[in-house]
């Protein structure tokens, strides 16, 4: 049982503040992610969970227990880091074994547990070789091993994944999550990968320059965006923005950007009651904006391809409607060429509002 | 190079390095040279000097019967070892503090030590005198042992500091995490890691102290507890008198030991001189 929860965490290093006001609970047994862009804080607030960093200002609570002060050893957690930081003159045994020798656990508890932990990881094989004889791959699984054996409250994970190639990320990916699923304990794991965050987090906290910008389940962050930061960064290609006027004509609203004119649903357009701006920023993700063969004014977008990116299971256009630049996804079997004149549909309902004020959701 | 001739590595690199060579291996050979001569043949001008017209043992023989040259080397082998092993022990924890441990002053406390490095050895035994002569440490081995730290543990510092640097911090803090304390971690993980590093840190000191000269010099008057340099120097030049073969068969033997500490240990010096961990 080990829940974390971090109330009020501030970190300043001299005269940059790191991270700001910091409030998360993470629920026993939860996967969260922290995920933003480098400089963002996520890193210095692992490591302050860790305590191998200071916290400024706040507390954190490790199990209930305020442990601010308590040096990283007694804080029973387990970190994997980016580099694996194994012990180079160390085989994987011993390096497996460290944490434990270090607790003066019995050498026949220590070797039981190793060799279980090898086991689950599939290296039972290479407890006998040193770090310089290991793939990338298998470095990280003994990190992991090393992390797995002391049976901690709570597993960090500093971007574990990002010194693999992108094939054996995927795959690691997927057995982190099983591990995870297995062994059942509190984890934090942070990443810059947006598609890491999405597929293993239980939760996600998007973070930027110090700040949360939004925390929720990766759909919930996917579908509503709580601002531009969040619905930019999460989804590849990223969202398509553009200011856009509102047109108000009655009840109904309408968007319009240079030559580009769209009607809002009603239940869209109901969210700009008591708005008193008269800019938006419209947000459409690519895969909500498709072609179709007829134009629809108020419903659709003429556009002018500039360039096509098929990548297999689905075809990218870059297109320029009436200087406003666009990507949709045309589909895997899209005939679409550079220069051609499209009709783009947006969904309706997948049309995000944001205030440009302050770049909110609306 | 790809695309070189041969003439141009020829140019650009045997020819060089042939003329290097011969700088630095020239000296030696004199050494040697001089030493199976006999002073008949030495003085001879007539003959010629590149040359050992008539090979003779008695230098070496004057060298080891007349003079006391086992004892200076005893006593080099003994402040050598000494000094050196005073000098590591303070220059690792130093490097490391200064490396590792996050004190608002870490910085300037390095740059400190570099700067006391280079104040010259020939300003600063004016002071040491006067501290060893306070010490009651005039003419005495342990007086050398002590003083040579003064230029040893700056430049191990600033070595050991460049070889603790390149270990990955997540290595300390994983094991810290693991449960390691920072003498767990220094003598567990940073040590066997950095023996490369300790190794050149220990041949240089060991070697500098071996060659001191000027402290020695100084501090010793004792014919008993010379060192091999002032030991030979003293008794080997009277006056005006210089006894070349002697001088030079204690030259060369004493230069044996620190060429078999280095062939030794080449290989990791090397490694030591280059960073920490490569993989």
């Amino acid at each position: 049982m080990a829940e974390v929860r971090l109330e009020g965490v501030w970190k300043q290093f001299e005269d940059v503040v790191a991270v700001r006001d910091f409030n998360l609970k993470i629920e026993d047994k939860e996967f969260v992610v922290l995920v933003g862009p480098s400089g963002c804080g996520k890193t210095t607030t692992l490591r302050m969970i860790a305590g191998l960093e200071e916290i400024t200002r706040g507390n954190i609570y490790i199990a209930d227990r305020i442990v601010n002060k308590v040096p990283a050893k007694d804080r029973n957690i387990a970190m994997v880091f980016q580099n694996y930081a194994l012990y180079p003159h160390m085989t994987v045994y011993e390096n497996m074994a460290f944490g434990l020798e270090m607790r003066r656990t019995p050498k026949e508890e220590i070797r039981r547990r190793v060799q279980e932990a090898a086991e689950i990881l599939g290296i039972s094989e290479l407890l006998h070789r040193k770090p310089k004889q290991l793939s990338g791959g298998q470095r990280q699984r003994v990190a992991l091993g090393r992390a797995i054996v002391r049976k901690p409250q709570v597993f960090l994970f500093d971007e574990p994944l990002s010194n693999l190639d992108a094939k054996l990320r995927v795959q690691m990916r997927v057995e982190l999550k099983k591990l995870h699923s297995r062994l059942a304990t509190t984890a934090v794991y942070v990443t810059h990968d947006q598609v890491e965050a999405m597929t293993m987090g239980d939760r996600i906290v998007v973070m930027k320059d110090g700040l949360i910008q939004q925390v929720g389940t990766p759909l919930e962050l996917y579908n509503r965006p709580a601002n531009t930061f969040v619905a930019g960064f999460l989804g590849s290609p990223s969202m398509n923005f553009f200011e856009a006027e509102l047109v108000r004509e009655g009840m109904a609203i309408a968007l319009r950007a240079g030559d580009v004119r769209l009607d809002l649903p009603p239940e869209k357009a109901a969210l700009l009651n008591g708005y008193s701006h008269d800019r938006v920023i419209v947000g459409i993700r690519p895969e909500d904006l498709q072609p179709v063969s007829q134009h629809l004014p108020g419903r659709t977008i003429q556009a002018t391809v500039e360039v096509v990116e098929p990548i297999g299971n689905e075809t990218y256009v870059d297109v320029d409607a009436a200087g406003v630049p666009l990507v949709a996804g045309a589909g895997r079997h899209s005939t679409i060429r550079p220069k051609d004149t499209v009709v783009l549909k947006p969904i309706p309902e997948k049309i995000h509002l944001f205030d440009p004020r302050d770049q909110r959701a609306i | 190079m790809v695309g070189e001739t041969k003439t141009q590595k020829l140019i650009k690199f045997y020819i060089p390095l042939a003329l290097y060579l011969f700088f630095l291996l020239f000296p030696f050979y004199w050494m040697v040279n001089t030493v199976f001569k006999s002073d008949n043949e030495m003085y001879n001008l007539e003959l010629n000097p590149f040359y050992i017209h008539s090979p003779t043992l008695e230098n070496i023989v004057h060298l080891f019967t007349r003079t006391i040259f086992f004892k200076w080397m005893a006593n080099t082998f003994f402040v050598a070892i000494l000094s050196t092993l005073i000098a590591l022990g303070a220059s690792l924890l130093a490097a490391y503090a200064i490396q590792r441990l996050r004190f608002k002053t870490s910085q300037p406390t390095g740059v400190a030590i570099f700067l006391s490095y280079l104040v010259p050895q020939t300003i600063l035994f004016i002071p040491l005198a006067h501290v060893i002569f306070q010490l009651r440490l005039w003419d005495s081995l342990w007086s050398l042992v002590l003083t040579y730290p003064t230029f040893l543990v700056p430049f191990c510092t600033w070595l050991l500091m460049g070889y603790f640097k390149s270990i990955p911090k997540e290595m300390e803090e994983c094991a810290m995490i693991d449960g390691a304390s920072r003498v767990r971690i220094f003598t567990k993980i940073i040590l066997p890691l950095c023996l490369p590093g300790i190794l050149s840190a220990a041949i240089f000191c060991f070697t500098l102290s071996w060659n001191e000269y000027i402290y020695a010099l100084a501090f010793i008057s004792d014919t008993y507890k010379k060192t091999v340099p002032i030991g030979l120097v003293t008794e080997l030049v009277r006056g005006d008198v210089y006894h070349w073969g002697p001088l030079m068969a204690g030259a060369l033997c004493a230069s044996v030991p620190v060429a078999l500490v280095y062939s030794f240990f080449v290989e990791h010096y090397v490694a030591g001189m280059t960073g920490a961990l490569k993989e």
